[in-house]
């Protein structure tokens, strides 16, 4: 078998093993298939990548026709070029690393084989998405990790709240898949196929820039990339998608599945270079998503929401720079976002996990010494998500201010908002930090983490350190941009993150700075409150999808189309018992009309007759 | 002769299992399982002596295998005609494998006059295995009546609480939208006569009969209603909830998995191609009727405590994707609804014996009185998860294939209502995962006992699963046996629209 | 002989009497023995009128219809006395309204 359909069917043929032998395996032989069938695709990737890297041809396998009806033909087929290798990369590699973690992590849990089938079925998903070479499997691929995602995050399934959780996110991303899901059709009516790279070709002669039907199909594909990317109006999910198991959060909610919807758009950039509208909603949308998640993160106490709201606020850059064009400064920053986010949430998971499941910053506190390689990796993840110099974050949200700030019109306002988002990075990152590692101790941790633990967050700690000096073969999927480096505007994006940093440190650590007149009025603790509720907009979809579509249902339970049916049998049922009513059972009576129905009878025929 | 020996092995099979009753109390099942498996094989060994190119080859003139026609009542120009073609061999075959579900989800469920009752299932078998087969109007309606009388039996003698209601709905509804049909028939078979000089029901003769538009347009509506009944359409779906609700399980299998089927298959065989102009004219309103379905359905479906009425309705939403692909009458939209019914069939059946085995269980529908049952029973829980994603329609499963290619195909017709009934999807997710979370997640009752899926179930569960991933990923098999056929009906009836739409999407403005 | 000796219409006039009087016993009486013996009369009003008819144009069908009529009278009466028979063995008495039940 060829090594690019081994990429994802090793993981698919775990979790399908792991689902039949239904829990009757040990832990340890579940532990090696689900870690060793992702080690082994990653092996099998690295290979690719190596071939790949040696000769830089795109890999395309055919597997076999899935429909073929008329002009319809979408295959089971892999296309596989610098993008589905960088995308990859991340996927089994980042992946390899949770999978590890995660055997500790979940080392006591009774489900211990459905998690791993769960796991590798996500990654076979995932893979899939991104080695699809036409939309219609993409689009496969693209369910597969949104079921993956609401099995995971309702992993717990005895919590009902986990189970609500789920089912949002899954309904959340749903509504998005189904613009998607129209976006398809729209492609393939106009266009005759779903295959991306004909399907571009197609786009590039038959559709002029900025016309009405590109805007219309890249809208609709969109709607699939806010929904799954957790952007601005659809990310109110992602919050709550946190209440399952940490390394999922690490894997699927900040490393890969949420970044689909970059992929997505960077894939099929040719079409949305036809549509400049859209392409500026991209950024406005970005821009806005990562000002609103970091300042929601700011009012954040729990620990996973504070990285959930931050992953938000991180892939509004991503979408930033997709939307000023620069997607190769997109795909970097979700490189190297998958890394530190991922280093940030297993240190997350690692705290949880050694203080009995606390959520609550404000209730940890002085882990320094007591945790000291958990802290490191939150230190070095901290750092480079909130950008400080040298760090991986600093390279790649560096170059998407940078493309933002050389757009013409609109581009120094996106600049100064994502400089804003900087800062507000650098804030609610370091609070974060000082918050739990430093301070007096609250909690007591009560177990170390072990080497399955550690090794994933050393090496993903060299990750996020280093991993801006790893170049992306990049080159042939996206057109050059070239940009003049402004040496003042550099120097801003290196001085923001730290001024973020001091302001962090005065008012968390140093206590020079207090909040405290602030958040004691009444206005400030609105304010908090709002942000802490993510800005009320989950009360706002409450009340205006959710409660309406609950109250149209409940007052259609009783099916209201019967009323019409159940009238005409009233109706029946009335005449019978009034027709009824004359069969009185009384032989005189019959005797008597029917010889007055024959005397009316005569007469009527005597009338006629004269 | 063969496909008349196929329905009297039916037929004869359910003779057979009311006299063995009289030996042993468990012989009927196995009567019944045996006769099922007989006409499977014996209808297999009768295709496979076929010439293969009506099967394979498009174009290649006619697309029927079989055709058998007998003199029936002469004077009317009535006669037993049965024609099989790649269509009706789908459906006879998953009639009879849904037969197959039906008997092994009965197992152990009947105690009460085994012997009547597998003879009711092996005759509604018969009776939709005429239906399929059928190609005299007036013998097609003498089939669709004889699946109708057992059916009711069944609900009215082995129902639930509620069965006398139910079944007495089911029947008169059916009964009353037969009857339209009949007379339609009449008008039919009278006109064409009053064409051609000789009386003829045969379905041969009477395709291109030309009618007055406005009789063409009620002749149509009889037959319209009569399979929109049975498909069943928003707003003529009531009987269905209760009659699944109160149908015991096995019947609801039938009812779901075939017998909403022959309201498609008429649709798609006989009340389209015979009258193109009428059709054309009523399309738009057949697809909003099967957009509102699509939405109503699954609304309803997610406002049900019941957990078969819930499944119940969720029919109803993915049968307003068939008409909607029936109606909008091109290549990819009707093999979509042809994928549907069989990739309906299976998940639905499957949805309904799980919703038996619960009831066999706990003695309740009553979703909120279950919770945490994945606890006591992971192998039910697997497969109802299964089966609740295909039926919200999950890519790799058989019923995404269908929706996706109805909807694909829809698109190029009326876009407007294409994104209507994809909210359908939104909705599918809705209520299926809500059904998963009230049965099987959440909190565990404490001290309940019961016994997960055993061999037989979990060995029929398998094999619909298997069913179903084959049919998502590779469901080529199933669409080149439907597209010889698909082919000679648009050869018919080219187009059921009047202008053209693409237009209309371009005209958008933003 | 031949023809009616008498005027037809004084014929008519006594059937029509004989068939008021039984149908007023019929509506009047509640005894079932009664309605029976009424049902007679009516029935021989009827016989009276065919005969007559059949007398005045000298054709035998009027006497046809006379035998026809003494045949289900005959017929009638034993039914009738059969049912008489089983309503006074079941409602212990012949009054007709209190048999009943075969009602809306």
């Amino acid at each position: 078998m060829n090594t690019l359909s081994l990429i994802p069917a090793l993981p698919l043929f775990s979790a399908i093993l792991l689902m039949v032998s239904a829990g009757r395996l040990p832990k340890q032989i579940s532990a090696i298939l689900g870690v060793g069938s992702v080690g082994l695709s990653a092996l099998c990737v690295a290979m690719v990548a190596m071939g790949f890297m040696a000769d830089g041809q795109v890999r395309e396998i055919t597997l076999w026709t899935w429909i073929a009806i008329e002009d319809f033909t979408p295959a089971i087929a892999f296309y596989v070029d610098g993008l589905t290798i960088v995308m990859m990369s991340v996927i089994t590699g980042v992946g390899f690393l949770i999978h590890l973690y995660s055997v500790e992590f979940m080392a006591s849990d009774e489900s211990f084989s459905r998690y791993f089938a769960y796991m590798n079925l996500f990654v076979a998903a995932m893979l899939l998405l991104v080695m699809a070479d036409n939309l219609l499997l993409l689009y496969m691929g693209w369910e597969g990790v949104g079921v993956c995602s609401y099995l995971l995050v309702g992993f717990w399934y005895r919590d009902p709240d986990n189970g609500q959780a789920a089912r949002k996110a899954f309904v959340v991303t749903r509504v998005g898949d189904t613009a998607m899901a129209l976006g398809l059709f729209l492609l393939f009516t106009e266009l005759g196929t779903l295959d991306i790279q004909p399907l571009m070709a197609a786009a590039n002669s038959q559709w002029q820039v900025g016309g009405t039907l590109p805007v219309l199909a890249t809208a609709l594909l969109l709607g699939g990339a806010l929904g799954k990317s957790a952007q601005l109006p659809l990310h109110t999910w992602l919050p709550d998608a946190m209440a399952g198991p940490t390394p999922v959060s690490a894997l699927i909610h900040a490393a890969t599945m949420v970044t689909a919807g970059v992929y997505l758009i960077a894939r099929t950039h040719e079409l949305f270079l036809l549509a400049p509208a859209t392409l500026e909603a991209v950024a406005w949308l970005g821009l806005a998503t990562l000002l609103l998640a970091a300042f929601a993160a700011l009012a954040q106490n729990d620990i996973k929401r504070i990285l959930a709201y931050s992953t938000i606020s991180q892939i509004g850059y991503m979408f930033l720079a997709l939307g000023v064009g620069a997607f190769s400064a997109g795909i970097f920053h979700l490189m190297t976002h998958a890394f530190f986010k991922a280093l940030l949430f297993l240190a997350a998971g690692a705290v949880i996990h050694c203080l009995h499941h606390e959520h609550n910053i404000f209730r940890m506190g002085g882990l320094r010494t007591r945790l000291p390689v958990v802290f490191a990796s939150f230190l070095i993840g901290s750092a480079a998500l909130a950008a400080l110099p040298f760090t991986s974050g600093f390279y790649s949200k560096d170059s998407i201010l940078l493309a933002a700030w050389s757009l013409p019109d609109i581009g120094p306002t996106l600049w100064a908002g994502g400089l804003l988002g900087a800062l507000l990075t650098a804030i609610y990152s370091f609070r974060l930090v000082f918050v739990v590692f430093f301070g007096e101790a609250n909690t007591e941790p009560d177990k170390q983490a072990g080497w399955k633990m550690a090794v994933p967050l050393i090496i993903l700690c060299v990750l996020a350190a280093a991993g801006g000096w790893i170049s992306q073969p990049l080159d042939d999927v996206f057109p050059a941009q070239g940009h003049d480096v402004v040496h003042v505007i550099e120097y801003i994006g290196i001085a923001v993150p730290l001024i973020g940093l001091l302001l962090a440190y005065l008012l968390f650590l140093g206590k020079q700075l207090s909040l405290s007149s602030l958040t004691e009025s009444s206005m400030g603790k609105a304010l908090q409150d709002f942000w802490l509720k993510g800005w009320r907009i989950d009360d706002l979809y409450h009340n205006l999808l959710v409660r309406p579509f609950t109250g149209f249902a409940r007052l259609c339970r009783n099916e209201p189309v019967d009323l019409f049916y159940n009238s005409i049998a009233g109706a029946l049922r009335w005449s019978h018992r009034s027709l009824s009513s004359i069969q009185t059972g009384e032989l005189r009576w019959y005797a008597t009309s029917m010889v007055f129905g024959l005397i009316v009878l005569v007469a009527i025929m005597l009338r006629n007759a004269s | 002769m063969s496909l008349v020996i196929l329905i009297l092995i039916l037929l004869g099979g359910g003779l057979l299992a009311i006299f063995a009753q009289r030996m042993n109390e468990d012989m009927p099942r196995w009567v019944s399982l045996a006769t099922i498996v007989l006409a499977l094989v014996y209808l297999l060994g009768v295709v496979s002596n076929l010439p293969v190119e009506p099967l394979t080859i498009a174009d290649a003139g006619s697309s029927w295998l079989i055709h058998l026609k007998l003199e029936w009542i002469p004077r009317f120009g009535i006669s037993f005609e049965l024609a099989m073609d790649g269509l009706s061999l789908l459906l006879v075959v998953l009639t009879l494998l849904l037969g197959l579900i039906a008997v092994s989800s009965s197992w152990s469920e009947i105690n009460f006059k085994q012997g009547l009752f597998q003879a009711n299932l092996l005759w509604t078998l018969a009776g939709v295995t005429g239906v399929f087969l059928a190609m005299d109007l007036f013998l097609f309606f003498l089939f669709w009546e004889v699946m109708l009388i057992p059916m009711y039996l069944l609900i009215a003698i082995w129902g639930h609480e509620n069965k006398a209601y139910a079944a007495m709905k089911f029947f008169i509804f059916t009964q009353f939208s037969g009857l339209l049909m009949l007379i339609s028939i009449v008008i039919l078979a009278w006109q064409a006569s009053l064409a051609n000089g000789s009386y003829s029901y045969s379905y041969f003769d009477l395709l291109g009969t030309t009618l007055n538009a406005k009789l063409e347009f009620w002749v149509m509506l009889g037959f319209f209603l009569a399979f929109t009944v049975k498909l069943p359409s928003f707003p003529f779906h009531t009987w269905l909830p209760d009659a699944h609700t109160q149908a015991p399980t096995a019947g609801s299998v039938l009812l779901a998995g075939i017998l909403l089927k022959t309201g498609a298959y008429g649709l798609l065989r006989i009340c389209i191609p015979l009258f193109p102009n009428a059709s054309m004219e009523f399309a738009p309103i057949a697809m909003a009727l099967g957009a509102a379905g699509v939405i109503y359905g699954a609304v309803l479906a997610f406002a049900q405590s019941d957990f078969k009425r819930l499944v119940a309705y969720s029919s109803v939403s993915h049968m307003g994707f068939v008409l909607l692909g029936l109606y909008a009458w091109n290549t990819l939209a009707l093999q979509g609804a042809v994928m549907q019914m069989v990739a309906h069939g299976v998940s639905t059946a499957a949805l309904f014996m799980m919703a038996g085995a619960i009831q066999q269980r706990l003695h309740t529908r009553d979703m909120h009185k279950m919770g945490g049952l994945w606890h006591n029973a992971p192998r039910m829980g697997a497969c109802a998860l299964f089966f609740a994603l295909a039926s919200l329609g999950l890519p790799g499963l058989g019923n995404f294939v269908a929706e996706f290619l109805v909807l694909i195909g829809l698109f190029a017709v009326q876009p407007w209502i294409t994104a209507v009934a994809a909210l359908g999807m939104v909705g599918a997710a809705i209520y299926a995962l809500w059904m998963m979370q009230l049965a099987f997640q959440g909190k565990p009752i404490e001290n309940r006992e019961f016994a997960d899926f055993g061999r037989r179930e979990m060995a029929t569960m398998a094999a619909m699963m298997v069913a179903l991933v084959w049919l998502g990923l590779y469901p080529q098999p199933v669409l080149d046996i439907a597209q010889p056929v698909l082919d000679s009906l648009q050869n018919i009836v080219p187009s059921l629209v009047s202008e053209a739409p693409t237009a209309d999407i371009a005209g958008v403005n933003l | 002989m031949g023809g009616l000796q008498i005027p037809l219409e004084h014929v008519q006039v006594l059937a029509a009497l004989l068939f008021s009087c039984g149908f007023l016993g019929l509506m009047l009486r509640r005894n079932i023995i009664f309605m029976l013996m009424s049902l007679e009369v009516m029935l021989n009003a009827a016989a009276l009128a065919f005969v007559a008819a059949g007398a005045r144009w000298g054709q035998a069908d009027g006497q046809i219809i006379f035998l026809l009529i003494l045949a289900v009278a005959a017929a009638e009466i034993s039914v009738g006395l059969g049912l008489v028979l089983q309503i006074q063995r079941r409602f212990k008495t012949l009054d007709m309204d209190t048999a009943n039940r075969l009602r809306g």
